[in-house]
């Protein structure tokens, strides 16, 4: 077991990083450790556990700003925000589902560095858009800061969006500052029953072209939908569009949308709190949960991967996998987002998944599979050879010695 | 100019002719253009107090001659200042004397509009409304929409995150961004990103977006584009302070309403535009607000109601609120005006733009109007009230002897105001040379070295836009230098496990 060092604040880090590079020790960044199953496998001398530099140090509502410690949990920053009727828009997923423990854990930095963003991304936006301040000590050992506590700030490079989906390999933040945004009123989802996946993302892209200002667009096939919160009543595939806002306008553009969506199918409609179950169901990514009830007892030890592609080509991708494998498949993002999980094998599908990224563009990510298999293959798309040099050199250029969580996305890096 | 821009390269300008042979080779006929005549146009961006004629102007018309430029200038060691239509407010694209300028006007075609995946695929020199235009018959648009939208281009809008007044809702170009190809400084060609969300890998997408054109040369975008709102109603409300204006402002936002569109102008600027475009201004008020609203028509309705109780709770000395289209198209009108029409009143203006935590407004209008006192300046202030960024116009007269150097001293005091009451130097316009000198008021050295050692990883010999953001230039070799403290007691007293 690696020595674990857990500093108490943003200076203990820096000595931390210091005294790592003098002794040429590799550090592993943790927070609570709820996505450390993701991404290669560290094999570092020390771990650095930031989940002592915890509290929110600033919080003005009618500012849209939030400032906190890295290492806060993001539960206290939910709650807080809550208490005031806000919310962090890109909803962050509780990664407890997939791999099993314990609920709601998680930090405000992990949450930040790994930009996971949940089914609002379509509307709201991804994690980095929401990243507006960092404090951060570097792999040399040094402390910075850019961006603000302002919402709009365009001065000097944008540093937060680096450090959003860097996984640690560049810095460790110890204080971020975010943006936060009012709690929609009320919500409710519309659902479509029995489509086919194309069908279902003609009937996403449909919803998404118009101005019913939809802020979920997913397809659960029936298999999927069964472990899903509204399954009961779908008995079937389901195709849910989400609208979120004041009572009035959302009872408008359901109307809106019910006459758009006749065409497509048979519709159906869910209250307030059957949309909440559902979409956080779908959050979370609960149909393919490590251990729960109704699950396949042999979920957890089924791949999973996450897969962002351009809306239209999501079916073709799911078909080029789902012919050449048994995969689990559903669609979030109107159908630009791909959770699903396959039998591990050998490489965890890796090669078939990176054949269908590399026929239809963007990138797919291994979420879950044993660390053996992990150490192996590429977690991450493998770069092309100019992009791979440019992350290389970004690396060197925070982190030279490769002293921050090296390795974790990529050999090298 | 009161900016030190890096000393010209004399090795570099005893080699100009050859140096323009060299890239009419690249780019044949008039694509080269070596005339002091015809380069005039190119010496100043709409930071027009600062003036520099380039080397030479060349004016590529595919990415495989900007690569062959970047790569002959990489090899040469010869700097480029990369330039879209000549916005810029920081001097962004001001030339170098012993640079090449480099124009990306001529790409300006629209490749691929995709309904489907709700995006655009354009070139950089495609001007901002030009998106729109081409997306609106179907009815989407694209949403940054800075003031500039008619001549500023796309390619200039990712070099300096423009925004606009409706970022507080719909963000700023960074947010409205999919994928890039991007020519570096050797001349590698790098896509980033494409027609899905978000990066596989690093952002480097998003830290290339407000870059300034320090990291690379932009030669194609992928935009999203978004469905138009069904309708949008505007409210006009006076106020007899600007406290009053701020304080309807925060009661908006803590009623979890976000506005497509909320500004605030003060007294001087009310009155430039109102005599200027007669939009039915209240003149008697000290504060303006105008706030928008968009969606469905229940919506819309339902806010505006909301935004009149709150108005009133906030102690309005009038309130009106569009009831057609044509009445919200005037209440913008001024706005939009505000800085022609203070153009009107005064020789010359001076827009500044910096940033500040809302609440803190009445503070620093205060402390401003103190400052005009001092300098024996007026000043104008619009205010984006949504997301806090403030544009004083400084008025003054150039012909006067000693008046430019006193507005920017003026402006300089603003902006460390903006600073010290938690805010920042620029929302939207960017650093450039203007703001540039001014860095180490937001940033401490460490911060701005490593700024500047992410450049290096772009940029080895700095040759992309020098003398641009940053107030010090350091080489690559020495920013990368590391003192490691071997024989340092290890990890002296934090606690482990």
């Amino acid at each position: 077991m690696p020595d674990t060092l857990r500093p108490r604040d943003a200076k203990d880090v820096e000595a931390a990083v210091q005294s790592a590079l003098a002794e040429g020790k590799t550090v592993e960044i943790v927070g609570h450790g709820s996505k450390r199953a993701i991404g290669r496998p560290a094999q570092t001398d020390l771990t650095l556990d930031l989940s002592a530099l915890s509290g929110v140090t600033l919080y003005e509502p009618e500012e849209l700003v939030l400032s906190a410690k890295a290492g806060t949990p993001l539960a206290e920053i939910e709650s807080l925000l809550a208490a005031k009727g806000q919310q962090l828009a890109f909803e962050p997923m509780d990664c407890a589902a997939i791999f099993g423990g314990a609920a709601r854990r998680g930090t405000i930095g992990g949450v930040l560095a790994t930009n996971m963003s949940g089914p609002r991304r379509i509307k709201a936006g991804a994690a980095r858009d929401h990243f507006l301040g960092v404090c951060a000590v570097s792999g040399r050992g040094e402390t910075f800061k850019s961006g603000g506590r302002v919402v709009k700030n365009v001065t000097g490079y944008d540093l937060c969006k680096l450090m959003a989906g860097s996984w640690g390999t560049l810095a460790a933040m110890t204080e971020v500052t975010i943006k936060v945004l009012p709690r929609p009123e009320t919500e409710q989802t519309l659902l479509i029953r029995g489509l086919e996946p194309a069908q279902a993302i003609a009937a996403m892209t449909a919803a998404m072209g118009s101005s019913c200002d939809v802020s979920g667009a997913a397809h659960l096939p029936a298999d999927v939908a069964v472990r899903a919160p509204a399954g009961e009543i779908a008995g079937g595939a389901i195709t849910a569009l989400r609208l979120e806002g004041f009572s009035p306008s959302v009872a408008e553009r359901m109307r809106m949308l019910e006459a758009l969506m006749q065409p497509f199918g048979e519709l159906a409609s869910t209250d307030e709190t059957l949309s909440r179950r559902l979409w956080t169901a779908i959050r979370d990514v609960e149909p393919f949960a490590a251990d729960g009830p109704a699950r396949s007892a042999l979920e957890d030890e089924r791949a999973l991967w996450r897969v962002s592609t351009a809306p239209s080509r999501g079916a073709e991708f799911a078909a080029i996998v789902a012919n050449a494998a048994d995969a689990h498949i559903f669609y979030d993002w109107a159908g630009g987002l791909i959770w699903l999980t396959l039998d591990p094998g050998e490489d965890a599908g890796a090669a078939l998944l990176r054949r269908a990224v590399a026929a239809t563009g963007g990138h797919a990510t291994l979420i879950r599979a044993p660390a053996s298999v992990r150490a192996t293959i590429d977690v991450f798309t493998p770069q092309d050879r100019a992009v791979a040099a440019l992350t290389k050199r970004v690396k060197d250029s925070f982190d030279p010695k490769g002293v921050l969580n090296p390795g974790r996305m990529w050999a090298g890096v | 100019m009161s900016v030190a821009m890096p000393p010209p390269d004399q090795t570099v300008l005893a080699r100009r002719e050859r140096i323009v042979a060299a890239l009419r080779a690249i780019v044949p006929g008039e694509g080269v253009i070596a005339a002091e005549r015809e380069m005039r146009p190119y010496e100043a961006d709409g930071l027009t107090a600062y003036r520099q004629l380039p080397m030479v102007v060349v004016l590529p018309e595919t990415t495989q001659q900007v690569s062959r430029i970047l790569a002959f200038c990489h090899a040469k060691g010869i700097k480029v200042v990369p330039r879209g239509a000549g916005t810029s407010l920081s001097g962004g694209a001001l030339p170098l004397a012993d640079g090449v300028l480099l124009g990306m006007a001529k790409f300006n075609r629209i490749r691929d509009i995709d309904f489907a995946n709700r995006l655009a695929v354009v070139e950089p020199g495609v001007t901002n409304l030009a998106v729109t235009q081409a997306v609106e018959h179907a009815g989407f648009y694209y949403a940054p929409d800075p003031s500039s939208q008619i001549a500023c281009t796309i390619g200039g809008n990712v070099a300096e995150n423009s925004g606009g007044v409706h970022c507080l809702k719909y963000g700023m170009t960074t947010n409205n961004l999919l994928g890039c190809e991007l020519v570096l400084m050797t001349g590698e060609i790098v896509r980033l990103g494409g027609k899905h969300l978000d990066a596989g890998g690093y952002d480097l997408l998003g830290v290339v977006t407000g870059s300034e054109g320090l990291l690379g040369v932009v030669t194609e975008i992928t935009v999203r584009i978004l469905k138009k709102p069904d309708g949008a109603r505007a409210v006009l409300i006076g106020f007899a302070s600007s406290e009053d204006a701020g304080e309807c402002v925060s009661k908006v936002i803590g009623a979890g309403i976000i506005p497509a569109g909320m500004e605030m102008m003060d007294r001087p600027a009310i009155h430039a535009a109102e005599e200027f475009v007669h939009a039915g201004y209240p003149l008697e008020v000290d504060a303006l607000l105008i706030i928008e609203v968009d969606g469905p028509r229940a919506e819309v309705d339902h806010l505006i109601t909301r935004l009149e109780a709150i108005a009133q709770s906030c102690r309005a000395v009038t309130c009106r609120a569009s009831r057609s289209e044509e009445e919200r198209l005037l209440f913008w009108a001024g706005r939009k005006a505000a800085f022609p029409a203070v153009g009107r009143i005064s020789p010359d203006y001076y827009c500044m733009d910096g940033t500040i935590p809302r609440a803190r407004l009445p503070q620093v209008l205060k402390r401003i109007r103190e400052l005009s006192e001092a300098y024996g300046l007026a000043v104008a202030n619009v205010f984006h009230a949504g997301d806090g960024n403030l544009h004083p116009l400084i008025l003054y007269d150039a012909n006067k002897p000693g008046e430019l150097e006193r507005t920017e001293k003026f402006g300089a005091d603003i902006l460390r105001l903006c600073v010290e009451v938690g805010g920042v130097l620029t929302g939207e316009h960017g650093v450039g040379v203007e703001k540039r000198d001014l860095m180490p008021a937001m940033f401490s050295e460490a911060d701005l070295n490593q700024q500047q050692r992410l450049k290096c990883a772009f940029d080895d010999k700095g040759l992309l836009n020098p003398g641009k953001v940053f107030p010090t230039l350091h080489r690559c070799a020495e920013l990368g230098r590391m003192h490691v403290h071997a024989g340092r007691i290890a990890f002296p007293d934090i606690p482990r496990f």
